[in-house]
């Protein structure tokens, strides 16, 4: 895909109705859980690129009507999209589809991200989230008595990953030295469509933590929403600072234009794929006029920046790429923007982590001697009575 | 309207990816901890259950009756007990329940009438509305009682507020347009239960408080519900095994 080869549906055409963003829901139980991958990563895109648009409004006089205009489609698109999980998803389940989102896309990514820094960031931030999933499904099981594979559809493994407990780091060390203005394309569109799926994470778990009861639950949507305030660092650390916010908005909205031709290119749900083909369109009108602005204030060509062929996010289980980084990179830590052995990790983020655990660890406690099992944990007590 | 059980591509459970599963178990086997001691494992949630538990405040007090006004009444005179608050505190409960009751019955009546004719039902609009209209007026009463103890019917207490919790499940099932009429009639009877068993529990406690005088108008409100559980279960029952015969 060349991203300027299509002018998209022009702004003013891009219109909604209540009906149309409050639409059918996919089926919890029927739908492919890659549908549902899509959804989540599409829904925080959009969420991603309205908290771009209200903080540059901030700073800007003369681009806030062309932002506010773009910005209210997009609040519309991310309802749409937002509004298709259905309601029989309990928060809980979902906090299980989100964590596949962050294993499954962060693994494709990292595949195919052509600098080798940047893919290592990935794969450190996967691990971190792999044992997220765990935590989350030992929770899943041992409070709400429900299988995660119900969710996760056979695709990702769950067993541990780097321990949450361990996860937690000292600021300084979740930084990570930005990519240069030499960078490619598909280097910069990654790191925002990461970045949008970690903070859409890190809001969600900040706003449902709390409506859970049980104490274990709070204090472990707690101790991840922490982790996912370091992973928003870590990813958001990547983009060059040097750019102007005309071009962080262009190469925003053209991150949204790649998400969903992968989108479109891979959905089974026709329904769905018409929401993605219909986005697209849209996402390339944003586009357009957005590269309109970037001629008009900084005489600049959109063509420079965006004239890199793409190829399509893979929507599949990474499961033996996952396994491999898990065997090879468990160990990994991070000291300032670079990755360690744990021998070599800071004095600050050990004095942090040791500060922080010092009532105990959430993650490790809902999870002790937790092994998975289809049919839930309970079905091994079941099989040991039956033998 | 969607009313009928059917078979599909359900995605979820380890026979639709059988290999998948497998592979899964056994990484989760050979790279999970072994669980030693099931009842281990369950000791540290335990344990940490109890510290906030130990450490936890009510989820809220009743209001006291009459206070702000300075009016006592004669039901308040009445009341005995230790704790007449227990009284106040399940009234509201019922108040709160009921009220929520109507609600439910007004959901089910839409999905009815969404449905325009096409289902063949074991009860109609009418049963519905009388099922309604009786919970309405079960809630006057609650409303009534706890007025004349001088307690606040708009206020929400302790046992009103748990039961929403408990209940709230409910209606998610009756007013998504997803589900049938039966799953809907399901739900419907965990609330009828509810309700039976909590008016036989409030008439106890109306003449452990003294308050024998509430005592035949809830007794009729038993009778209702009696008859809704019944009801809704003979319903559930009858389109249940009617589908699957």
């Amino acid at each position: 895909m060349n991203l300027l080869d299509h002018k998209g549906v022009p702004l003013e055409k891009q219109t909604f109705t209540w009906k149309e963003m409050v639409g059918k829901p996919i089926s919890k139980l029927d739908d492919e859980a890659f549908t549902r991958v899509r959804v989540i990563l599409m829904a925080g895109a959009e969420l991603d690129a309205i908290r771009l648009s209200r903080v540059g409004a901030r700073f800007q006089t003369d681009l806030r009507l062309p932002m506010a205009e773009i910005r209210r489609v997009e609040q519309h698109q991310a309802t749409l999209i937002n509004w298709l999980l259905s309601a029989d998803h309990s928060p809980l389940e979902t906090t299980i589809a989100y964590e596949q989102v962050a294993i499954e896309v962060t693994a494709a990514v990292a595949q195919q991200e052509p600098d080798d820094y940047l893919a290592q960031v990935y794969r450190f931030g996967l691990l971190e989230d792999f044992d997220h999933l765990y935590r989350y499904s030992a929770l899943l099981d041992r409070l709400e008595g429900k299988d995660a594979n119900n969710i996760l559809q056979g695709h990702t493994d769950i067993v541990p990953g780097r321990p949450t407990a361990d996860e937690h780091r000292h600021p300084k060390d979740d930084l990570r030295d930005p990519m240069g203005a030499d960078a490619a394309l598909v280097s910069k569109l990654h790191a925002n469509l990461i970045t949008g799926a970690e903070f859409q994470t890190h809001d969600y778990y900040m706003n449902i933590g709390p409506t859970f009861a049980d104490p274990v639950a709070r204090q472990l949507y707690a101790e991840i929403a922490s982790i996912e305030e370091q992973h928003v660092t870590q990813y958001s650390a990547l983009v060059d600072p040097q750019q102007s916010f005309l071009e962080q908005w262009l190469l925003h909205e053209a991150t949204e234009v790649y998400g969903y031709y992968s989108c479109a290119e891979s959905e089974s749900n026709p329904r769905i794929k018409g929401i993605w083909e219909r986005f697209c369109d849209y996402e390339l009108g944003h586009l357009h006029h957005v590269a309109g602005l970037l001629q008009q204030y900084e005489k600049r060509d959109a063509a420079e920046l965006l004239s890199e062929a793409l190829t399509p996010i893979a929507f599949r289980s990474q499961r033996d790429f996952v396994r491999r980084v898990l065997d090879s990179e468990v160990n990994l830590r991070a000291n300032g923007t670079q990755f360690v052995d744990p021998a070599q990790e800071s004095q600050a983020s050990l004095d942090y982590r040791r500060l922080i655990n010092a009532d105990g660890s959430p993650s490790t406690q809902i999870a002790e001697g937790y092994r998975w099992m289809s049919g839930t944990e309970l079905n091994r007590q079941h099989l040991r009575r039956a033998a | 309207m969607h009313n009928q059980t059917s078979l599909g591509m359900n995605r979820t459970g380890a026979q639709m990816s059988p290999l998948d599963a497998s592979r899964m178990e056994d990484f989760a086997e050979s790279h999970s901890p072994e669980l030693e001691d099931e009842m281990m494992a369950h000791e540290g949630i335990a344990n940490l259950r109890a510290d906030y538990g130990h450490e936890a405040e009510a989820v809220g007090t009743v209001p006291i009756p009459g206070t702000l006004t300075g009016a006592v009444t004669t039901g308040m005179a009445k009341l005995t007990g230790k704790k007449p608050e227990v009284l106040v505190d399940k009234l509201g409960e019922r108040l709160a329940f009921e009220r929520t009751g109507v609600r439910l019955y007004e959901a089910l009546m839409d999905k009815l009438a969404a449905a325009d004719g096409e289902l063949k039902l074991p009860f109609s609009m009418d049963d519905l509305q009388h099922h309604h209209d009786e919970e309405l007026e079960h809630m006057e009463w609650c409303a009534a009682a706890l007025e004349s103890i001088g307690a606040d019917p708009s206020a929400q207490t302790p046992c009103a507020d748990t039961v929403a919790v408990a209940s709230g499940g409910i209606m998610q099932v009756l007013t998504d347009p997803r589900t049938t009429m039966a799953q809907c009639l399901n739900a419907m009877l965990t609330a009828e239960l509810t309700d039976t068993a909590s008016w036989e529990l409030l008439i106890d406690l109306a003449r452990e408080s003294g308050q024998d005088n509430l005592a035949p108008q809830f007794e009729e409100a038993l009778r209702h519900e009696k008859e809704h559980t019944q009801r809704v279960r003979k319903w559930l029952s009858r389109m249940v095994l009617d589908e699957a015969a």
